[in-house]
């Protein structure tokens, strides 16, 4: 990329997000783990903030960090787990459990990690000349993906799954209100 | 970065935390102004020092975790409540060339962002304080400010449309002519009331509610920590007053003065009425408060933005 | 709707109210002659001690603050000692109701504050004054039946000279 220290900036936020992704599964206690999720996604804002997509970054704060993950907490406080949980929580991490899962994952990882200098090299530089040229032009910044950019291609290309995303929360709404009102009746 | 904006990221908060700090001393004059007494006045002129003797006692008082609660999380929520404030107050411009951090792009965005964070010093300290009246205040704390964490940001929509844009500066630019208070003045409501709410501020301080949670979800701190959420929401009353100042009552503009002075007078002002505003209203009972949030400002914010959608479209297309 | 606004511009009205404070070190209030404050043991008009020790007002206390032993000299009753347990005394006033002498008597005076607790505790010393408050002339041992050196029986004010069993006169 270009300079070295959003470069650098990047690669701990990446690592952070790992890491903190490593917490949330093995956390005994679930507030923990979802504290650890929200660092996730935190992370995972200013890496997506790097690449120069604020917008998404801010958004992925708000609504994911900021609204997801609260109701998430809260519901975890409503349940009131106590110690039984965190017993029953950690014979679930036991290495016999968790082997198989991870021999996959891992599996995964390394298929995707070979995949993916194929998968990054192809791409024709943008602003580069008729494919001859002495070296390159200094490499164009990247491209900023702004409000502007997020809200047409919201509304253009993408406005089918707009729309079934938006009857499915329409969907859940209903069903939501239709529960609670079922209680308010038989009380 | 220079050297002088060094020094303001360095300074910022600190001199922000003053003015919190202040304003506690502000407050109660003015509650007792409004309550025909007087307020502290004994320390230093005019008690402008009880500030100073509140936070030495503070300072000095039993630093106390309870053994029932959860130690990280504990010391930790706080930590939240402040930061995210602080962090905050960062992309607000204070002139048109002064930010204590930086103009940043989607700055309303990031500020709403913070806001959402900030519930978590909230809903953690209660979590983790392991007792029933913290639990049930950070339970309210979590439910109100999601509510109304969604009127905020769509009576902030309007604004954005008439500047198009998230930045803040080009919001205060675009309100050369005219304060976004007048087009926007429905939107100034909404936002006012879930400003309130956010700051858990009276009449909307369920999360507190002292006479039935005890102190709600800070019930069990104390010391240096309770100072923090303390200072943490007084410094959270400035944030929505400089935020209402400058989205819709034109921000640092002002004819004859100097533009910080401007900005700094309008905050003032909302402060103040904020304050107000404490001094007159009684609480909400729970119920109502989810009512009024989702029953009222949810259709009016939603109204709001259709409204100016409307016309900005009218206009758009002679 | 209305209402909330109307109540806001009413509370912004108050600041141009008087305020209601005393500031009270500097500005003393007036205390009207009958405040029950600080409690005081009186003295008849020629001095005596009015305690008669009669234990009256140890009983009415609601909160047992008051504690007096009686001693008798010259035919006349005294508290030996007399403890006010003024930390805990509520100030209700219900002593003075009971006392039958008016030697207790609760005085317009509320400034007693002490860094130690043990200081409150008021013995008779502390308690007696050597005025007789708010009955200047009562004195209990003129108006009542009991003999004492220098009054026979039926000397009292207002008493009939006691009857004379062995006379057969009306
Ligand atoms: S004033 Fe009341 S509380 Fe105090 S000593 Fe007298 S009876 Fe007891
Ligand atoms: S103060 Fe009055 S009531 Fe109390 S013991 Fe003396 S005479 Fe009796």
């Amino acid at each position: 990329m270009h300079a070295p220290i959003p470069h650098a900036l990047g690669l701990l936020c990446a690592a952070t997000t790992l890491v903190g992704a490593m917490m949330v599964i093995t956390r005994k206690v679930v507030v923990h783990a979802v504290l650890y999720l929200v660092v996730t996604l935190l992370a995972l804002a200013v890496v997506l903030a790097l690449l120069g997509a604020p917008f998404a970054a801010a958004l992925e704060v708000i609504i994911y960090a900021g609204a997801i993950m609260v109701l998430f907490v809260f519901v975890v406080m409503m349940l009131n787990l106590g110690q039984a949980d965190s017993a029953r929580e950690s014979e679930w991490m036991r290495p016999r459990a968790w082997l198989g899962p991870a021999l996959l994952a891992a599996l995964l990882c390394a298929e995707l990690l070979y995949a993916l200098p194929s998968l990054l090299a192809p791409l024709p530089p943008p602003f580069a000349g008729p494919a001859t040229e002495t070296p390159l032009p200094p490499a164009p910044p990247l491209f900023r993906l702004g409000v502007h950019d997020v809200g047409l291609s919201l509304f253009g290309p993408y406005v089918l799954m707009v729309e079934l995303v938006s009857f499915l929360l329409l969907a859940g709404l209903v069903s939501a209100f239709h529960i609670g009102r079922r209680r308010a009746e038989e009380r | 970065m220079t050297r002088a904006s060094l020094a303001l990221v360095v300074l910022g908060p600190f001199a922000l935390l003053g003015l919190a700090t202040v304003l506690t001393w502000v407050e109660r004059r003015l509650l007792g102004l409004w309550q025909d007494r007087h307020g502290p006045n004994r320390v230093g002129p005019g008690g402008l020092f009880q500030p100073v003797a509140d936070g030495t006692k503070i300072l000095f008082k039993q630093d106390w975790i309870p053994p029932f609660a959860d130690r990280s999380v504990f010391i930790l929520a706080p930590v939240i409540g402040m930061m995210t404030v602080l962090l905050s107050f960062g992309v607000i411009p204070l002139t048109d060339t002064l930010w204590i951090a930086g103009n940043l792009n989607v700055g309303l965005l990031f500020i709403l962002g913070m806001m959402g964070l900030g519930v978590y010093a909230v809903v953690l300290a209660g979590w983790a304080s392991n007792s029933k009246y913290a639990l049930l205040g950070g339970m309210r704390a979590a439910a109100q400010m999601i509510s109304y964490e969604v009127f905020m940001g769509l009576s902030l929509l309007g604004v954005v449309m008439l500047a198009g844009s998230f930045n803040l500066r080009t919001i205060v630019s675009a309100q050369a002519g005219l304060w976004f208070i007048v087009p926007q003045g429905l939107g100034f409501c909404v936002f006012l009331l879930a400003g309130l709410a956010e700051t858990h501020r009276l009449p909307f301080d369920l999360p507190e509610g002292e006479n039935e949670l005890g102190a709600g979800f800070h019930t069990e701190y104390s010391g240096m920590k309770f100072g923090m959420f303390f200072i943490a929401e007084y410094a959270g009353i400035v944030l929505i007053s400089a935020l209402i100042a400058t989205l819709y009552l034109g921000g640092w503009r002002g004819p004859w003065l100097a533009p910080a002075l401007w900005f700094a007078l309008k905050t003032g002002v909302v402060v103040v009425f904020f304050i107000l505003l404490r001094a007159a209203l009684p609480r909400l009972r729970y119920d109502q408060l989810m009512a009024l949030g989702w029953k009222v400002l949810l259709p009016l914010s939603l109204l709001n933005v259709m409204a100016t959608a409307t016309v900005l479209m009218l206009r758009a297309t002679p | 709707m209305l209402d909330t606004l109307r109540t806001v511009f009413l509370t912004f009205l108050h600041s141009f109210h008087r305020r209601a404070t005393v500031q009270y070190p500097e500005q003393q209030p007036y205390l009207p002659p009958r405040y029950r404050g600080r409690i005081i043991l009186s003295r008849d008009p020629d001095g005596a001690e009015r305690c008669v020790a009669c234990n009256l007002c140890a009983v009415a206390c609601p909160v047992d603050c008051i504690s007096l032993q009686k001693t008798e000299a010259d035919g006349r009753w005294y508290p030996q000692y007399f403890r006010i347990n003024f930390s805990r005394c509520i100030f209700c006033g219900f002593c003075e109701e009971a006392c039958p002498t008016y030697a207790i008597q609760l005085t317009p005076d509320f400034e007693m504050s002490e860094y130690a607790r043990p200081n409150l505790v008021y013995e008779k010393e502390d308690l007696l004054i050597s005025g007789v408050g708010k009955y200047p002339d009562y004195s209990f041992y003129h108006v009542t039946g009991i003999p004492i050196p220098g009054k026979d029986r039926g000397a009292s004010e207002r008493e009939r000279p006691p009857v004379d069993l062995h006379s057969l006169l009306p």
